[in-house]
């Protein structure tokens, strides 16, 4: 069959990453699945729901780390508010979960949130109508996340704001975002964000089979997030955003309009981001402006400099590595986690400037978007280039 | 030397002329007081009440407070009105007009003298008056305040006799307000109370401007004159709000001077991407801490020197921490800033979580040197605190003493040769990586000072750095990379931008504001405000 569908499927599974990768989360999203709920409790194989939420909530970070992969592995935009748009994302799916809630909340009102009854507002703002239909909050959630990117990424890239000053003014814009959703007259729940979600498409949140749901439904958005970074990564587009990564004023001087290419990969990031947190939140039963703190966005970096900065793979390796130790630590010795956490990133940036993708040879599966591209392409930096 | 002399009798005389003479006057109305006191009549009772607090004299005081705590008694025999008090068995009267040593009498000779609720209101109100007479002068001011809240018209002839008596100017301007409040209430002549709204006029400052307010309602002469006077206030206030503004806002620019000052110099001069930089603020407020204990423990008498000590101790902490932060990390990564901001923001985290381990998560208390407490205050209510001001100069020497480093000093002069050429200035001779050490040393050190001044304003915690970074960074960026001056101009006009948008917005709003504009901002001019021109802009 030679259709359209040809070149996107060689470009995705043409090669042993992208079989392994794909390969791997579709298996996740069958097995464990069915491990949890077929299988009885008391067997090895079991996998307990606690696991599932976690490894769901791993998966919705490993999108997100995707999402930076993207525009930082392969268009050199260091973003430090990507949280944002990830947070946007979540308030968009929360949104729609708070008017599922219906007249089960505290103060039963059909018309208002609890909050919003507590706050004593009159009537609903008009910026949540529409939010009862889960398709327009679907919309909403890559809806909200592009345009702010495209607004952003529009006045940043057009007058040439590149390295580190985009990386300030993106973590400018998330600590904005994040003080203006504490506020309490934003209505979206001030200080407490959202929760108490009970349902989704009319399922309950608690339910053991909605939360597998949701698991297979966030590790095939991992695989096809994956395979649209692969595309776009080995496309044509994809080749001159390389090129704009390690050298940005000759691609500019041999003709392309950069500004055209990065807004573009930039808007696809966000919106991606923007749908790892709309999957976040109904795993997690709860979105609060703590999620817009620059804090938790540097986090993401660190995610995808650990797996391999410039390799698919490995921003999801990453993300998942760092969060499993992240929990494992923060349970098991939690004054040790801010060490370790702030060690990563310095021992990441000295000795594995290619994050263990780049370095660790099992890793090594070549190929294109693979670690053999980030070797090609990224010569040694010497003192001389980029110091201002 | 007799001319010395002249002028001391003659401020002795003047000062027993005005402590004694009213005493003396003011000696009838309280026997006066006392025999009415005696009377069965409660309304009687009340008027000797009035009497008493009219006087104005100290005993009456001591006569009133006993009378309220049911101590005051009336001898059967003469109607004599005496202290009593009861001491075990025994009963001491004395007269409270002559101050003589109590003396042991019979307690069956005496009568007490009863109160009722009203009577004890009539007490409360006539004390109140007598503290205009106190010997404190902020217990005076305070009362002076209080009559100019409730201003009611008996208080005239007392505030009158306040005014012959005050001595101290601040309280006689307190008094002066409370007398024109009363004159321009009360019910005497219109002319009197035209009189007394002008001098309600010189007062520019809220209170008086709602009183105004309430007298602006209605016709009549009295009427429009207020409202006009409420204009002139209004427009004096508007006044003294800016420069209030100004002033806040000012306050707040030194605070972001500091904390950006020392980025100026990692950032701008070299380059380098600090997000420890507010962590090396944060060092240097926990140094003053741990000076202040030091002081406290050992040296308690010279505890207002303790910020002298801490600002060097402050800066050598931060410093050398900073130092062999380049040594150790960021001299691997020059030329890779994206990286270099990780590999920083993870120390950051580190430095946190060390202090957090060490001093504990919570607030530590630093005490202020008692120069620097306390405030100066207008008359128009403008207040401007000791610790602010000192803050405001403290950031300006700062500033000026690094300009001086940069320019003068020979380190100052490799530190900008290493800059604008580094080989060149290696092929010279300078020893770059020891330059790149120092002046990383000294935007490090720079920014343990301004922890030690911060420390003085706001709370003292791992995450007092955190507040300040995203800031320091706006402030940097806005004024121009790589440039002092800029950095100054930066600093103060987002002070000053952010308290003049706060009354509007609020302060969250207001700093949303801020931190858009400047996003816009930098799409305009992406250098900042003082770009480098020529060849260091692609440098």
């Amino acid at each position: 069959m030679r259709s359209a569908a040809g070149p996107i499927v060689t470009a995705v599974l043409g090669d042993a990453t992208g079989r392994i990768v794909v390969g791997l989360l579709v298996a996740a999203a069958v097995a464990v699945p069915v491990l949890n709920l077929m299988v009885p409790a008391g067997s090895p194989l079991h996998v307990p729901p606690y696991v599932v939420a976690l490894i769901g909530k791993y998966l919705t970070f490993a999108l997100l780390a995707l999402s930076v992969d993207l525009i930082w592995g392969f268009a050199g935009i260091l973003s430090l508010g990507h949280g944002a748009f990830f947070a946007l994302g979540g308030y968009a799916m929360g949104m729609h979960l708070m008017r599922q809630i219906g007249t089960r909340g505290v103060y039963g009102n059909a018309e208002l949130p609890d909050f919003m009854v507590f706050l004593n507002w009159k009537e609903l703002p008009w910026y949540w109508y529409g939010f009862d239909a889960f398709p327009f909050a679907a919309l909403m959630v890559v809806l909200v996340p592009g345009v702010l990117a495209l607004v952003f990424g529009w006045f940043a890239f057009r007058s040439r704001v590149t390295g580190v000053y985009l990386s300030i003014i993106t973590q400018a814009m998330t600590f904005a975002l994040m003080l203006a959703f504490f506020r309490n007259d934003m209505g979206f729940g001030g200080n407490n964000g959202l929760t108490d979600f009970k349902d989704i498409l009319g399922f309950n949140l608690q339910a053991g089979g909605t939360r597998a749901v949701l698991f297979a439904a966030s590790a095939l958005a991992v695989a096809g997030a994956y395979a649209l970074c692969r595309v776009i990564v080995a496309s044509r587009l994809g080749r001159v955003l390389l090129a704009v990564r390690d050298a940005e004023g000759r691609v500019r001087f041999l003709g392309y309009r950069v500004e055209y290419y990065k807004l573009f990969v930039f808007v696809v990031s966000a919106m991606l981001a923007g749908i790892a947190g709309a999957l976040y939140v109904p795993q997690v039963g709860i979105i609060n402006p703590g999620e817009f703190a620059p804090a938790n966005s540097i986090e993401i970096i660190i995610w995808v400099a650990v797996g391999g900065r410039g390799s698919l793979h490995g921003a999801i390796l990453g993300a998942i590595l760092v969060n499993f130790a992240k929990t494992y630590l923060t349970g098991a010795i939690p004054e040790i986690w801010l060490f370790a956490l702030g060690g990563l990133f310095v021992a990441v940036t000295l000795f594995l400037p290619k994050g263990i993708v780049g370095t660790v040879p099992a890793f090594k599966f070549g190929g294109a978007g693979g670690g053999w591209r980030w070797r090609r392409l990224v010569p040694a930096r010497g003192r001389s280039e980029e110091r201002p | 030397m007799f001319d010395f002399l002249r002028s001391f009798v003659a401020v002795l005389l003047l000062a027993l002329g005005l402590a004694g003479i009213p005493v003396v006057a003011a000696a009838d109305a309280v026997t006066d007081g006392l025999a009415g006191l005696a009377d069965r009549s409660f309304s009687r009772k009340v008027e000797a009440v009035a009497q008493l607090g009219a006087s104005g004299d100290q005993r009456a005081e001591t006569i009133l407070n006993a009378l309220l705590d049911g101590r005051l008694y009336v001898r059967n025999a003469d109607s004599a009105v005496v202290i009593g008090e009861e001491r075990g068995k025994a009963f001491l009267v004395a007269d409270p007009t002559a101050g003589a040593e109590a003396a042991e009498a019979a307690i069956a000779d005496f009568t007490k003298i009863t109160v009722n609720n009203r009577m004890r209101g009539a007490i409360r109100g006539a004390l109140g008056a007598l503290t205009l007479f106190s010997a404190d002068a902020g217990t005076r001011a305070a009362a002076a305040d209080a009559v100019f809240k409730t201003p009611t018209a008996d208080m005239l002839p007392l505030l009158d006799k306040a005014l012959a008596r005050e001595t101290d100017n601040g309280v006689k301007r307190r008094m002066e307000r409370a007398w024109a409040a009363v004159a321009a209430v009360g019910a005497g002549e219109t002319a009197e109370r035209l009189a007394a709204i002008e001098t309600l006029g010189s007062f520019a400052d809220p209170d008086v401007r709602s009183l105004l307010g309430g007298l602006a309602v209605g016709n009549g002469e009295v009427a429009q004159a207020a409202g006009l006077t409420l204009r002139r206030i209004d427009e004096s206030l508007v006044l003294w709000g800016a420069v209030g503004n100004v002033f806040q806002g000012v306050s707040l620019g030194s605070v972001l001077l500091l904390a950006a000052v020392g980025l100026a110099i990692t950032f701008g001069v070299m380059g380098v991407i600090n997000m420890a930089h507010g962590e090396l603020v944060m060092l240097g407020a926990y140094t003053t801490f741990v000076v202040q204990e030091a002081f406290r423990a050992h040296l308690p008498g010279a505890f207002d020197m303790s910020l002298f000590v801490a600002v060097p101790a402050a800066f050598l902490v931060s410093g050398l921490v900073g130092i062999a932060l380049e040594r150790g990390v960021i001299r691997f990564l020059y030329g890779r800033p994206l990286e270099t901001l990780l590999a920083t923001w993870g120390i950051s985290l580190i430095l946190q979580q060390l202090v957090r381990s060490v001093f504990g998560p919570t607030n530590r208390e630093v005490g202020s040197p008692s120069w620097m407490s306390g405030a100066y205050e207008t008359a128009s209510g403008l207040v401007l605190t000791y610790n602010r001001i000192a803050i405001i100069v403290f950031s300006l020497m700062v500033i000026g003493v690094i300009a001086l480093i940069l320019r003068k000093t020979s380190l100052g002069l490799s530190m900008r040769a290493v800059t604008q050429n580094r080989r060149m200035a290696g092929a010279m001779g300078i020893r770059t990586g020891r330059v790149d050490a120092l002046t990383f040393g000294l935007g490090s050190g720079i920014a343990g000072v301004a922890g030690v001044a911060l420390s003085q304003i706001d709370n003292v915690s791992p995450n007092l750095g955190q507040s300040y970074i995203i800031d320091s960074f706006m402030v940097v960026v806005f004024g121009g990379v790589g440039n002092l001056w800029g950095t100054l101009v930066g600093a103060f006009s987002l002070g000053i931008v952010n308290k003049f948008l706060e009354p509007y917005a609020g302060a969250v709003l207001g700093k949303i504001f801020v931190l858009i504009a400047i996003i816009l901002f930098i799409q305009k001019r992406p250098r900042g405000l003082f770009a480098p021109k020529g060849r260091a802009v692609e440098a």
